[in-house]
């Protein structure tokens, strides 16, 4: 039996989580570093994941299979394809940045005694959440995928209700009390979904006779599996509204503006970039590979939700006062083009869907990081407090801009290929979709511009003329995210390598061809 | 080597923006050679060109793929022809010509390191834009341009004016650009690609109505970039820029990307009637209205942005004609990009003398004290306003030749729009010419340099009071004769025997127009019309000395000073409206969509508070409810009997 | 005589003993009430057990009586513990299950 490489990308994060929180209160630096190895360490591992995945080959490879609840017939199964790569990659690369940023996020205040902990329960639950993370990308097996789907939130929980920012403008008691309102509204608003995602697991058991997702699509291909109409729709139903609520799609997406607003600016990235994109690569692989009648019944309200998700973030992102909840709304919208992406149903939209969670992964984390970065200077989350920050910090202002353009989708920058593919995607099925999605781009353009305008150009402030430029280790976070997302942009191809088969098993899932173009079908 | 000619800026602009302070001292010399580098690639590339046959003068370099997704193929694929390589001696020459000003304007700036950094980078992604085999690509270079235009619009960050004008400029450019990416969009689907060669020679296949409607966004896009009406209104405010920059990319060549993507595409308007009129329309429209602008702005910059708007227009005007108009719309792109470049150049010496005064009102009889800046100047003036025998005569008059060639009356009122509009721009021209080199010398009675004047470029203050009016170093002087010899001789050179047609005839295509008169009567009416505007404007600022501040003016000059109030009707509409709506939209996301949510909790919770009073600790209750549940399962079970 | 009589007196019985569980306060009144059900139950079920001409039915009353016995045991020992700490016999004064 080969290495089971795919249970090492999270063993490894797993161990080092308990690694982490076993270092004494004392060799607190110690912790941080053993962390950063250990984010290392799984980047090399999940690198070795893509290296080992033939896109060529089988749809699932370095399969993993054991017996885990004969009774039920839950297996530890894993496996991925090529979209299940591609997201491990981003996981593996984002949390060492995300690491790295947080370095003195948890660090004890002076008024704190020495034996102060949490700093290593810190670093150990980004990894814990990483591990989880991980196995949910490459679960195949159904009741697997739940229960680290719902396992996440554990972790996700104290992160977002335990380390706030260190200046708030309502003062400690304010900041604790709207702490831990976001984490507790995370929490339930998760579990809800995730409740209901339950009862549609069993009902899948019944209707399927088995959990492992190899199994179902082998058995719907070869006509052995017929679901009736209703039952399909109904547990389809309950997979999507988990998977909406993770996402965020509208109505569903009031949890993340608090949950990412009162987190420290690592933990939101790891909210955004990392954790609810389980929700929109599970809309790709279980709710159009399991149900493929009953998403395309649904795809017009799909489609009209993330039209309003699109436009409705977008907009409410120009009205924010608060840096964080802006990109916390940018990210609403950005979502809603993921899951157009997914329920267009064309290979560009798609492949773009794919690549957008990739490309959005690393444009938010570069934006955030750097406004976090700028956040934990002045100590105030307010847009209005700032002002000219440009004069004093350029390297800040200039990393910051690009991680607003990439936001934006300006070509040359990895976002603008998977935005594009995505329209292009939606426009070749529903042309009246892409022209309204397309005003997401100048929607898009004014709130990030907004932002930069009102705080990095102008008379120099006096509270920010003292701020000092990125230091070292964070411009250790900024460049290297910012030459990803260059690389990405000019020469997306290895990406793309890697999701086309994935994303033409998918589309032959669902039963689709392209729409030919006009000058072909006139032929 | 085509990629090589993209590469030296690019590689400049990485270089710059990344160096650092090390890069302080050399910086500029660094900017400068690489767009040098660009300029001596394309000559070459030009006499290659030039060794081919007519027909043979495509060069199409692949480098690699840039989006493969199934059945969606995007390269990066580099076309050379007639047309591209016409843009790269313009980009690159006038580009490197204006580097060499920058030298020199931009000496007392700390950043002009920075500076030219964003200068290379805007050379990079305009050679990308003119010189990319397909549309995607071509949308690269598109934003790119944008972004640099909105870097070096916003240069001067600090001035809250110049970050919103920045600001301005991508926004507007970015509604353009939600045309090019419909467009393109549109040919995917109609065509299953949206490279340059399968979709202009795929024409023939597809219906009108797609193809209007790819045109229509085309024009949309060419709107934005180009200032055309609608979408005019970020050039005024563009002049925030340093004056290089507004020489370089809001005169001679972004602006004019409009005008290429047409022309590009003129196998589209060809098969597309409608939108080809509506071309037209909207040109014809810009004229006017960039001219009548630039008459009545006193800032010299904002006088010749409106100036460029309107030649724009008359470009934009020639491109919608089709065959018999594309060539001359091109002709008058390069032409102006050598008189409308020496002309800012020329401002910006003046304004480099002056202080940094914008201020028409405070300048007058300058032209004996900065002798070179007036010659070079008075030169674009005589070509811009068309004087016979210089550039502008050759080619504006064409394009009014070629209007009044489409025939019927949409030729008589689209040639009347334009002869016109010559008119016009010999009254702002001339008007603009002795407001600052004529007259009494009005700067010398002005109070210290007005402190509460927001336009002033503090990079180059010099310090207040009355100012010293001087010729501008070499650095600068130098580049702005260079400009007004293309200014004289560019228009000759093309337009005689027609060589310059016949050198884009293989790409753009070209029919001989035939307008209703000979074309001598046109030539001889747009002189008349121009000597007209010049007596005009001789009469009102030249016999009479021109108050130093502004007066009242009649209804259509104050209009014309606020851009025809274009801009209240953006802010009120769209600026306010906006406001409201994300305001109201951010109130109903906390109270309703949140509310629900908030109110679903929040009914959990009293609905529970309710249950938990039922749990009164009186054992003689629960046993109530258990006889009561007993007896409803009893009654259901006896009824289920029954039933 | 039909022995459906005695299932109706049965279920009058339990009705006044059920009535009486519920609206007396008195905890002797109640206990005694548990009895009047405990015992209409057992009637039933000897009526039942005549009318089926088995024992079954009989067996059973004996153990109800049994189990009433002991019940009669812990529940008085438990009346009187709590008259002793309440100094009352009121069911309502011992709402212990509350917090």
């Amino acid at each position: 039996m080969s290495f089971p490489l795919l249970t090492a990308t999270a063993v490894l994060p797993a161990l080092g989580a308990v690694a982490t929180a076993a270092v004494p209160a004392a060799r607190r630096e110690a912790a941080k570093w053993l962390a950063l190895l250990v984010s290392l360490g799984t980047l090399v591992l999940a690198v070795l994941v893509a290296v080992r995945f033939d896109p060529g080959g089988a749809r699932f490879q370095l399969t993993e299979s054991y017996d885990w609840i004969p009774a039920f017939g839950v297996r530890y199964e894993l496996g991925v394809d090529g979209i299940g790569v591609a997201l491990v990659l981003l996981t593996a690369v984002l949390i060492p940045f995300i690491v790295l940023a947080g370095w003195h996020d948890a660090d004890p205040l002076e008024t704190q005694s020495k034996r102060w902990r949490p700093t290593q329960g810190f670093f150990a639950l980004i990894l814990m959440v990483e591990a989880m993370v991980i196995l949910s990308f490459e679960a195949t097996d159904v009741f697997l995928f739940y229960i680290f789907f719902e396992a996440m939130l554990i972790p996700m929980y104290f992160l977002i209700g335990g380390f706030g920012d260190r200046a708030h403008q309502g003062g400690e008691e304010a900041a604790a009390t709207q702490r831990s309102y976001a984490a507790v509204k995370f929490l339930l608003y998760n579990l809800a979904g995730g409740l209901i995602m339950l009862a549609a697991v069993i009902g899948l058991y019944v209707a399927a006779g088995s959990f492992s997702l190899p199994d179902i699509l082998a058995a719907r291909a070869d006509g052995e599996l017929t679901m009736g109409t209703n039952t399909e729709r109904l547990l389809f139903l309950g997979f999507f509204l988990a998977f909406a609520v993770k996402a965020p799609l509208w109505p569903l997406h009031t949890w993340l503006p608090n949950a990412m607003g009162e987190a420290t600016a690592p933990v939101a990235v790891l909210i955004t970039a990392v954790v609810d994109k389980v929700g929109t690569f599970a809309m790709l692989r279980f709710c159009l590979g399991l149900f493929p009648e009953a998403s395309k019944w649904a795809t017009p309200v799909v489609l009209v939700l993330a039209l309003i998700s699109i436009v409705y973030g977008a907009l409410l992102a120009v009205g924010q006062r608060d840096i964080k909840r802006l990109v916390a709304y940018a990210s609403i919208s950005h979502f809603g083009f993921i899951i157009l992406g997914v329920f267009v149903m064309t290979s560009q939209g798609q492949s773009g869907a794919t690549l957008y969670m990739v490309n959005h992964g690393i444009s938010t984390a570069a934006l955030m990081l750097v406004a976090g970065f700028l956040i934990s200077r002045r100590g105030s989350r307010l847009i209005a407090d700032y002002g000219g920050v440009q004069k004093v910090a350029p390297v800040l202002a200039g990393t910051f801009l690009i991680g607003g353009l990439a936001t934006l989708s300006l070509p040359g920058l990895a976002p603008f290929v998977s935005e594009f593919l995505v329209l292009v995607g939606a426009f070749a099925r529903y042309p009246v979709v892409g022209i309204i999605a397309t005003f997401g781009i100048v929607l898009a353009a004014l709130y990030t511009l907004v932002l930069y305008q009102r705080t990095m150009t102008g008379p120099v402030r006096p509270e920010v003329a003292k701020l000092p430029d990125l230091r070292v280790r964070e411009l250790a976070v900024a460049a290297p995210l910012i030459a990803l997302l260059i690389f990405l942009g000019v020469y997306p191809q290895p990406l793309t390598d890697l999701v086309n088969p994935a994303v033409r098993h998918t589309m032959s899932d669902v039963q689709q061809h392209d729409p030919e173009p006009e000058v072909e079908a006139a032929k | 080597m085509i990629a090589l000619l993209i590469a030296a800026p690019l590689l400049g602009a990485a270089v710059l923006l990344c160096g650092g302070r090390r890069l302080d001292r050399a910086g500029h010399w660094i900017g400068t050679a690489l767009a040098a580098l660009s300029f001596v690639l394309g000559a070459v590339l030009f006499a290659g060109l030039l060794g081919r046959g007519a027909e043979d003068r495509t060069l199409v370099q692949h480098l690699y793929s840039w989006i493969p997704v199934e059945g969606f193929q995007a390269d990066v694929a580099f076309r050379l022809d007639q047309l591209s390589i016409t843009f790269v001696l313009l980009i690159t020459g006038v580009g490197s010509l204006i580097h060499v000003y920058s030298i020199g304007y931009m000496e007392h700036d700390e950043r002009r390191r920075r500076f030219f950094g964003y200068l290379n980078l805007f050379l990079a992604a305009m050679l990308i834009l003119v010189l990319a085999d397909n549309y995607l690509l071509l949308y690269l270079g598109w934003e790119g341009v944008g972004l640099a235009s909105y870097l070096l619009i916003g240069f001067w960050q600090h001035k809250p004016s110049a970050a919103t004008a920045a600001k301005k400029a991508f926004l507007v450019n970015r509604v353009g650009d939600m045309g090019l990416s419909i467009a393109i969009m549109l040919m995917f689907t109609t065509f299953g690609t949206f490279a340059f060669t399968p979709v202009l020679d795929g024409v023939g296949k597809t219906g009108e109505g797609t193809l209007t409607a790819i045109a229509l966004m085309l024009l949309l896009a060419a709107c934005g970039k180009s200032a055309q009406v609608p979408l005019q209104s970020w050039l005024g405010d563009a002049m925030e820029g340093p004056t290089p920059v507004s020489a370089l990319i809001h005169a001679a060549t972004m602006v004019t990307a409009g005008v290429y993507l047409i022309v590009r595409s003129g196998a589209i308007f060809n098969a597309a009637p409608d939108a080809q009129l509506v071309v037209t329309i909207v040109g014809a429209v810009t004229l006017l209205f960039g001219a009548i602008v630039g008459c009545a702005k006193d800032d010299i910059k904002k006088a010749l942005a409106g100036s460029t708007m309107s030649q724009i227009g008359y470009m934009v005007l020639a491109a919608g004609l089709g065959p018999i108009g594309y060539a001359f719309a091109i002709m008058h792109l390069v032409t102006h990009g050598f008189f409308k470049a020496g002309l800012f150049l020329g401002a910006g010496s003046v304004m480099h003398g002056m202080n940094d005064e914008v201020d028409m009102r405070k300048y007058g009889g300058l032209r004996t004290y900065m002798p070179v800046t007036f010659v070079t100047f008075g030169l674009g003036y005589l070509a811009i306003i068309g004087f016979p025998g210089l550039s502008g005569f050759f080619s504006k008059d064409l394009i009014i030749e070629a209007a009044f060639a489409k025939g019927g009356t949409q030729g008589w009122i689209l040639g009347g729009v334009a002869l016109l509009g010559a008119g016009i721009t010999a009254f702002y021209m001339t008007r603009v010419m002795l407001m600052t080199f004529f007259g009494e010398e009005r700067w010398r009675n002005l109070p210290a340099a007005s402190p509460d004047q927001p336009d002033v470029e503090p990079a180059a203050d010099h310090g207040g009071g009355v100012p010293h009016p001087h010729e501008s170093p070499k650095v600068m002087t130098v580049p702005m004769i260079v400009l007004a010899f293309g200014s004289v001789f560019a228009g000759a050179f093309f337009g005689i025997g027609e060589r310059f047609v016949h050198w884009l005839e293989p790409v753009t295509s070209f029919a001989h127009g035939h307008p209703p008169v000979a074309a001598w009567v046109v030539t001889v009416a747009t002189v008349t019309v121009m000597v007209l505007g010049v007596g005009l404007a001789w009469a009102q600022y030249g016999r009479r000395p021109v108050p130093a501040v502004a007066p009242r003016g009649s209804l259509l000059t104050r209009a014309a000073r606020r851009d025809l109030y274009q801009d209240d009707f953006n802010h009120v509409v769209l600026v306010r409206g906006g406001e409201h709506l994300t305001r109201s939209l951010v109130y109903v996301d906390h109270t309703l969509v949140d509310g629900v949510v908030n109110g679903t909790a929040a009914g959990v919770g009293g609905l529970s508070a309710r249950m938990r009073r039922l749990q009164n600790g009186f054992a003689r209750s629960y046993a109530v409810s258990m006889f009561g549940g007993t007896a409803l399962l009893v009654a259901a079970t006896l009824l289920m009997r029954a039933v | 005589m039909n022995p459906v009589n005695y299932l109706y007196l049965a279920a009058l019985l339990f009705t006044i003993g059920a009535t009486g569980v519920l609206v007396r306060r008195n905890a002797i009144v109640v206990f005694m009430c548990i009895e009047l059900m405990l015992n209409a139950c057992n009637l039933s079920l000897i009526a039942f057990s005549r009318m089926h001409g088995n024992l079954d039915g009989q067996i059973i009353a004996f153990f109800t009586m049994v189990v009433a016995a002991a019940e009669v045991v812990v529940g008085l020992a438990i009346i009187v513990s709590l008259f002793r700490t309440r100094h009352s016999a009121s069911v309502d004064d011992a709402r212990l299950m509350k917090l």
